[in-house]
């Protein structure tokens, strides 16, 4: 192999390298742009005073053992996110599975709730057995 | 092994080549936005597609027709406010132009629903205060359902009812740019932010072309 050569399979493999996302959770993040950033947006910021946000949401904080339900479920009637009141309602995911839904959670939790917290496809299932 | 590597080498070079040479400017974005749509040559002169006449209910009740948008250019697009689906992204797109060019009277906002049954007056009125937009330069308007219909057609944008689709209608994304004489005269992609900062700089561009005139 010459030098030249040598250089140019560096330069691919750099290339190759940095052109990688590091985030962890790709089939996560794939859900989340399918089913959730219509309404939710690409960044979690949501819609003005249509559609709550994830990113930052208090609600989310305080439902995070729900997350499972609402996604599978949907939601529907007011709640109240960052003091502001929402009341579109959240359609139900019929035909997503267990491991989807933790894939979807755990995406969630890496990009805006920057907590170390792994959700496994039983802790998923256990908290759908308990939806309220 | 080095020949290899070479070949590696020109067909990369040619692959870039050909990702620039689809990238380069149109030759005529320097010129004045075409009018889109069918044309017929009617004794000696080309007439071009004209958006028919139209009237229809608004957030507050009032009534909108052409005469609305008179020495005006409008943007528009079809929607409904229960939409699961591109709708949110749309309007989104919708706030960015209306936010772009809201100290300019000249332009107006109008989007259709398409579920004329669900979204009466008061639920269009609640969408926009929940939008917060400012009321008066954008208009949500229902009104008979075929009527609808066949001004999206005019506007060549599909929607149609579809009981498989979510939330019960199928239409296109599309966002129509029309000037002050009924034409059209550019569209975007309004589930795509990048296209919608070509096409805002097509409203710019109209703007311009009217103050002309």
């Amino acid at each position: 192999m010459t030098k030249s050569s040598f250089a140019i399979l560096c330069f691919l493999l750099a290339f190759l390298y940095f052109s990688c996302d590091i985030n962890p959770y790709k089939q996560g993040e794939g859900l989340y742009l399918h089913y959730c950033a219509s309404c939710h947006m690409e960044e979690g910021q949501g819609l003005k005073g249509l559609f709550p946000p994830i990113a930052g949401s208090d609600y989310l904080e305080a439902n995070i053992d729900q997350l499972s339900c609402i996604i599978k479920n949907g939601l529907v009637g007011e709640i109240v996110v960052n003091g502001r009141t929402y009341d579109q309602p959240m359609l139900a995911i019929k035909d997503i599975n267990d491991i989807e839904i933790a894939n979807l959670i755990n995406f969630i939790n890496y990009k805006w709730r920057n907590v170390e917290t792994y959700i496994s496809p039983e802790d998923v299932r256990t908290q759908l057995e308990e939806c309220q | 092994m080095h020949k290899r590597f070479l070949f590696l080498l020109g067909s990369l070079s040619a692959a870039l080549f050909l990702l620039l040479l689809s990238c380069v400017k149109n030759p005529d974005a320097d010129g004045q936005l075409p009018i889109l749509g069918n044309r017929t040559v009617e004794n000696g002169d080309t007439v071009y597609h004209r958006i028919k006449d139209f009237s229809f209910v608004n957030q507050d009740s009032n009534i909108i027709t052409n005469a609305s948008f008179e020495d005006k250019i409008y943007i528009t697009d079809f929607f409904f406010t229960s939409c699961p689906t591109i709708c949110p992204k749309v309007k989104q797109q919708m706030l960015r132009i209306h936010d772009k060019f809201k100290d300019n009277d000249k332009v107006v906002l109008l989007s259709h629903s398409i579920d004329v049954r669900h979204d009466t007056v008061a639920v269009l009125k609640k969408f926009a205060t929940k939008l917060e937009v400012d009321t008066d330069r954008w208009h949500f308007v229902t009104g008979d359902e075929d009527h609808i219909y066949d001004m999206a057609d005019e506007y060549f944008i599909v929607a149609q009812k579809d009981p498989d689709a979510p939330g019960g209608f199928d239409h296109s994304g599309r966002i129509i740019l029309v000037d002050q004489n009924r034409y059209v005269r550019g569209f975007a992609n309004g589930v795509d932010a990048e296209d919608v900062d070509r096409f805002m700089g097509d409203i710019q561009k109209l703007l311009d072309e009217t103050a002309i005139q």
